[in-house]
């Protein structure tokens, strides 16, 4: 691609949801449906205006994130340690291996009369839930990175002499960062996903889960369609964070070709 | 100049083991390798060439006969014996300049020390511009140059080249090859180059040792009476490939 077509914008993906928001102005405009299954933009724009006026917006949106990072925080870092033990000692994988791998065939939401005896219905039942939802791609993928570092760059550690922490900070780790990033990446989104499922699941509270449900209870779908677009905005802002990151992180992997 | 850095190799053999029996890789192969000298060995492929000289690098152990680096037994890898493979084997995470700067990492000099010492193998090598560069911006003749630079930043008493330029080019293979000849002439290291190309073998070394498979053993040893630098064009250098490849092509009519 020449300078000159990279420096503008590319608006062609937004030929799609342009599309979608007029099919969906038409339909609601020229009542092809019924407009109290599905809500007009305009009123569903003016719900969510109200939404963030009065505060609700701000404090549901809180009260998600909040849990959804706590969770993230706890399941990455449980993930990175037990992936990065698995994978650094042969021994580590002989004797859980084989459990991890049995275990993590368990869909996610089969924990959840497990996490419920252990923890409750409350916050704490919601953020262990997200945390083992955020587990698996990180150890999964933390392992699998550090198990690829390429026999040939072991080598040259050998060659140079380098100390066991020498090899680690600056072998295998870098090289497995790739893989890292991409179950840090896996683990954002599943814990996104978590975060509404959590609020599903366990008890009412606070959080933008929340707020869809008391909207079809009520049979107000302009606030489960505002639910539906804050939901989604937040996931593609993480998304694009984590990408932001990682191509910063792993720039020399671009390697300006 | 380096005081020492003779090679002294007395009836090694490699054998490795297999499912069923053993693979007889190396058979009583003995060589004595003078400091400052240039050996190439050459050989077709798995006559053992390059298993030999990673028991001098230390990567894999003899199963009889001994290695001597000035009369000290070798035993794993060692500062002192520095290596370059075909593929160069750069960290791409790691600059340019830190890739050779690893190579230091255990090294007693301070930090200004080294990095002086990193751009001046850099320069050596032609790359001093490219420190800052990442491997995946290189070409392949200038990420070997970087090997190189690598393999000499600890100023080693011996330099191992495993076919370094044989995934090359051959505009780039040659333009490299006077570069090492040069290099070697600066920095008079013991060399030992291993090669599949005869005349690389040739235009390079004070001794070329022609090796024979199955087993892995020395065929004979060849003394390149030429003096240093060498114009690849002269007459006795094509006398002397051609008296080599007969060697290989004499067996392969018999086999």
């Amino acid at each position: 691609m020449s300078e000159a077509t990279r420096k503008r914008p590319d608006l062609r993906g937004w030929v799609v949801p342009g599309v979608l928001l007029l099919l969906w102005w038409l339909a609601t405009a020229l009542e092809w449906v019924d407009t109290r299954l599905v809500a007009s933009p305009a009123a569903v724009l003016e719900e969510a205006w109200q939404a963030a006026a009065s505060g609700e917006l701000w404090q549901g949106l809180a009260a998600s994130l909040g849990r959804n990072l706590s969770g993230f925080a706890l399941g990455s870092l449980a993930g990175l340690a037990f992936g990065g033990l698995l994978g650094l000692s042969r021994l580590a994988e002989r004797l859980v291996g084989p459990t991890f791998h049995a275990l993590k065939q368990i869909a996610l939401f089969a924990w959840i009369p497990l996490l419920s005896a252990w923890f409750g219905f409350g916050e704490p039942a919601k953020v262990a839930f997200i945390a083992l939802a955020v587990f698996y791609p990180v150890a999964l993928n933390s392992f699998e990175g550090i198990r690829a570092t390429r026999h040939e760059l072991l080598e040259v550690a050998r060659v140079l002499g380098l100390t066991p922490a020498q090899r680690l900070l600056r072998l295998v780790l870098p090289s497995a960062a790739p893989a890292i990033f991409t179950g840090l990446h896996l683990g954002l989104i599943y814990a996104w996903l978590a975060t509404l499922g959590a609020e599903y699941f366990f008890s009412a509270g606070p959080g933008i889960g929340n707020t869809m449900i008391d909207g079809r209870e009520h049979f107000e779908m302009d606030q489960v369609i505002y639910g539906l677009l804050v939901v989604g905005s937040v996931g593609l802002v993480l998304n694009r964070l984590a990408a932001w990151i990682e191509a910063r992180a792993l720039a020399w992997r671009g390697g300006g070709r | 100049m380096r005081g020492t850095g003779f090679l002294s190799l007395h009836g090694v053999d490699k054998r490795f083991p297999l499912k069923e029996g053993e693979l007889h890789v190396l058979g009583d192969i003995s060589l004595d390798i003078r400091q400052g000298e240039f050996v190439s060995i050459v050989g077709g492929s798995g006559c053992g060439k390059s298993t030999l000289l990673r028991l001098l690098v230390g990567l894999e152990e003899a199963s009889g006969g001994s290695l001597r680096l000035d009369g000290v037994p070798i035993r794993g890898t060692d500062p002192a014996r520095g290596i370059v493979f075909q593929d160069h084997r750069l960290y791409p995470w790691l600059t340019v300049e830190d890739n050779v700067l690893l190579a230091l990492a255990n090294s007693p000099l301070d930090k200004a020390e080294r990095l002086a010492r990193v751009h001046a193998h850099l320069e050596l090598v032609g790359l001093k511009h490219f420190a800052r560069a990442w491997p995946a911006q290189l070409s392949g003749g200038m990420s070997q140059r970087v090997a190189i630079a690598r393999g000499l930043v600890n100023r080693p008493k011996v330099l191992l080249l495993d076919e370094p330029f044989g995934a090359l080019d051959a505009l780039t293979r040659a333009q490299l090859q006077d570069e090492l000849a040069r290099i070697w002439q600066t920095e008079g290291i013991t060399t030992v180059l291993v090669t599949h190309d005869v005349d690389e073998a040739v235009l390079l070394g004070d001794r070329v040792v022609v090796m024979e498979p199955r087993p892995g053993r020395i065929r004979r040893i060849v003394p390149v009476d030429l003096p240093h630098p060498r114009h690849r064009e002269h007459p006795r250098l094509a006398e002397l490939r051609s008296d080599i490849l007969q060697d290989f092509t004499r067996r392969q009519a018999i086999a």
